[in-house]
């Protein structure tokens, strides 16, 4: 008995995923649930473990190629039936139809890339050496259209040359005809084929290596300049005294640390306080779906956990039923999870507010950007010791040394107006400074 | 100036420093009275004496130790072998002693080993070897091979000077067969350092010792057909000249590596991968190898022209690798 390995829907909205690492071989033996290939789709990365116990038979999909969802990726023999071990049939797997999509699935399936699949596949096609992909890439050339003259057809130096020459000087006549006085008749002189072909110039050669992104890196590139595209980004900064916490903290952390296993941090504090403002300015904690807001009935703290090799927004569900012991819980939780790779996909979503803390390598503030579909954002800065004036009971005022932070709240100004989110950074301002909670 | 042959070109190169430096001093197998086995040495007792000029029994052990030690206390000894093939006698000598000296104790050891090696000659397996790779493998030591009567005095007056041991190759083939103009002056050759024996823009040639002479009449064929070859002439192999193998790598994109020692093992399969590390994307196909079979040297004359490479070899590779 075969058991099939599927790649997994990792989340309603993702329709493919890309194998980054197969962890075990063909011909290996393997355990239900042990972690078994390594994905990236477009929300998160994750180890997917084995479905069955048995020998992993056949990897059908290579590293590095995206398939969509349910598409069986290799296959898994019980015990002893492994013998014929077959290994991945390269990468023409690509893109292969998913025969047991789900037959729901709300829309429809978009169809893979072609048009910059099929180049890449020709190019990989043109037999060709080392030197003429090198010289390719540094002209821009598509191996596709160049012709070669060598043994079986390869494109030799000399083929790579004369194409870079040809199209240099068409592409020179091609200027001189469109500098050309508009008045002279089509077909004159006008040769209008080659256009579409020229060549970016080559690059000025800049010393330095050329990496492709990561998938992770190519989804925060273009999120955030959705985001910058999408939201009126506005940023208010509060200076909030945090002695008292500070104090407070100092004061409780090793006893917290004792009885409840876990590090006493300053960011449920942060969290807790905009909780409560969000409770307040319920807009705060909206999203706006075309012509409509939506208020959303709980609060799902996203936070902004930083990676050696990239960032990640993990969620905190229903943040505002959690009392102060189970945020710090869920917030180190999610944090070790992120950097282990170990988060699940419905994980990563479903964000209504964002906490993000630029201050942890001593920025004085940040002024982030909206994690969508959010309207707001809360930066928290770095802690430090300065100077302020303080004013007493009796109204006298003197100038004392407080630990202080500054908090931004980067929001979005087709929601929520500068009085409102004034409002509510003086109400996180004003339950942080006056800290009455049991932190448990 | 005066037409030397290669062997009278080494003869005079270490009949001056012998003149120059009262250090250096000849040691080996019939080198005396006889004048060395192939007669490098031939009339040099007369000049400097039974003293400076040692007859050895048949013992190369014995040789590379006697002249070890003596190198050890200063003196420049120049140990000859009458056959490169022999040298293998005295392997632990030069591998765990003369090689590793410096390295363990910060002693120089100036000696000089050399000999005749190399086949064509229908020397069969004992008389035609191409050794160098043994000691190629060997850290510590230099390894020179070269190829012309210009570049053998020049060499061999280097490697006398410098303060490393030195194994140094003569090609018997090439002793009485090749002459040149040698100047009269007092000029050495840098050890490490290749030359281009000729310039060309489609295949470079690496090659040495007497191929670099297959190389230059294949290229003279092959330039009649358009085909230029660019040959490089190693000179040494330890110190390998890589900048100058990676150079002409860069100019022409193709590669040839020729040599009469054996395949597997020789110099051609390290050449390739200093090629794939350093300049992987100048290449404009794969890194040829022409190099003798893989058995001993045949002592049959036909198994012989079989076993080593010919200028009929480079040219049909050449072509080859001109169309890929």
């Amino acid at each position: 008995m075969a058991t099939d390995i599927v790649m997994p829907q990792m989340g309603e909205s993702i329709v493919e995923g890309t194998i980054t690492k197969w962890l075990k071989k063909p011909g290996d033996k393997i355990q239900r649930d042990e972690p078994l290939f390594e994905i990236s789709t477009d929300k998160v990365d994750a180890e997917i473990p084995a479905p069955a116990s048995g020998v992993l038979q056949e990897i059908k999909v290579t590293e590095g190629t995206t398939v969509q969802v349910n598409t069986v990726v290799g296959t898994i023999s019980s015990d002893g039936e492994g013998a014929a071990v077959k290994t991945a049939p390269a990468a023409e797997k690509k893109a292969a139809p998913a025969p047991a999509a789900k037959a729901a699935a709300p829309a429809p399936v978009p169809p893979p890339a072609a048009p910059a699949a099929a180049k890449h596949e020709v190019e990989d096609h043109a037999r060709s050496s080392p030197l003429v992909r090198k010289i390719a890439r540094e002209h821009n050339v598509d191996l596709g259209q160049v012709k070669g003259s060598g043994l079986g057809g390869r494109i030799t130096k000399e083929d790579i040359l004369a194409f870079i020459e040809g199209q240099e000087s068409s592409g020179a006549e091609a200027a001189r005809v469109a500098a050309s006085p508009a008045t002279s008749q089509p077909g004159e002189g006008a040769r209008p084929s080659i256009a579409p072909t020229a060549p970016r110039p080559p690059a000025p050669s800049i010393p330095g290596e050329v990496v492709p992104m990561t998938n992770m890196r190519r989804i925060i590139a273009q999120r955030m300049i959705e985001s910058r595209r999408t939201s009126a980004h506005v940023h208010c900064m509060f200076e909030v005294d945090l002695t008292r916490i500070v104090n407070l903290r100092n004061k409780l952390k090793s006893g917290f640390e004792q009885r409840n296993g876990a590090r006493l941090t300053f960011m449920p504090f942060f969290v807790r306080a905009a909780i409560i403002a969000l409770q307040q300015f319920p807009i705060v904690n909206a999203s706006m779906e075309g012509d409509s807001i939506h208020y959303h009935k709980h609060v799902n703290v996203g936070i902004a956990v930083a990676l050696d090799w990239g960032l990640i927004v993990p969620v905190l569900k229903n943040a505002d039923e959690l009392n102060f012991l189970g945020l710090q819980r869920g917030i180190t939780d999610l944090g070790e999870r992120a950097r282990g790779k170990k988060l699940k996909p419905e994980e990563v979503e479903g964000s209504t507010f964002t906490v993000t803390n630029p201050g942890q390598f001593g920025a004085v503030f940040g002024l982030p950007i909206i994690n969508q579909p959010n309207s707001a954002i809360m930066g928290v800065g770095g802690i430090t010791k300065m100077p302020l004036v303080v004013t007493d009971k009796d109204g006298a005022d003197s100038i004392a040394i407080r630990s202080v932070v500054h908090l931004t709240l980067g929001y979005d100004h087709r929601l929520i107006d500068g009085a409102v989110a004034d409002q509510f950074m003086a109400l996180v301002k004003k339950t942080l400074e006056g800290w009455s909670e049991d932190v448990g | 100036m005066a037409q030397l042959t290669y062997l009278d070109a080494i003869r005079q190169g270490i009949w001056e420093e012998m003149e120059r430096d009262a250090s250096v001093f000849c040691i080996g197998e019939d080198i005396g009275i006889y004048g060395g086995a192939f007669k490098v040495t031939e009339g040099f007792i007369d000049r400097f004496g039974p003293e400076r000029v040692i007859d050895t029994p048949i013992a190369e052990s014995a040789i590379v130790g006697a002249a070890f030690g003596a190198s050890l206390t200063g003196m420049r000894p120049i140990a000859e072998f009458q056959f490169m093939d022999f040298i293998s006698c005295a392997m632990n000598q030069i591998s765990n002693m003369v090689a590793k000296t410096h390295y363990l104790w910060g002693a120089p050891a100036p000696l000089v080993l050399r000999g005749p090696s190399g086949g064509g000659v229908h020397g069969g397996p004992f008389h035609s070897q191409n050794p160098e790779m043994w000691f190629v493998h060997n850290p510590g030591l230099k390894v020179v091979c070269p190829a012309t009567a210009y570049d053998a005095k020049g060499l061999i007056k280097a490697s006398i000077r410098d303060n490393n041991p030195i194994v140094f190759f003569e090609h018997k083939f090439l002793y009485r067969r090749i002459k040149e103009d040698i100047p009269a002056d007092d000029y050495v050759v840098p050890i490490g350092k290749a030359r281009v024996a000729r310039e060309g823009r489609d295949i470079t040639v690496i090659t040495y010792a007497a191929m670099v002479h297959t190389a230059m009449e294949a290229a003279e064929t092959l330039a009649k057909e358009g085909i230029e070859l660019e040959i490089v002439d190693l000179r040494t192999l330890a110190p390998l000249d890589g900048e100058a193998i990676v150079r002409s790598v860069r100019k022409t994109n193709k590669v040839i590596v020729l040599h009469e020692d054996t395949k597997t093992g020789g110099i051609a399969g390290e050449i390739a991968a200093i090629i794939n590390e350093e300049a992987f994307e100048d290449l404009d196909g794969p890194v040829v190898r022409i190099t003798a079979l893989d058995t001993p040297v045949p002592f049959s004359p036909p198994q012989e022209e079989r076993f080593l490479p010919h200028v009929r070899d480079l040219i049909e590779k050449a072509r080859w690798l001109k169309a890929y």
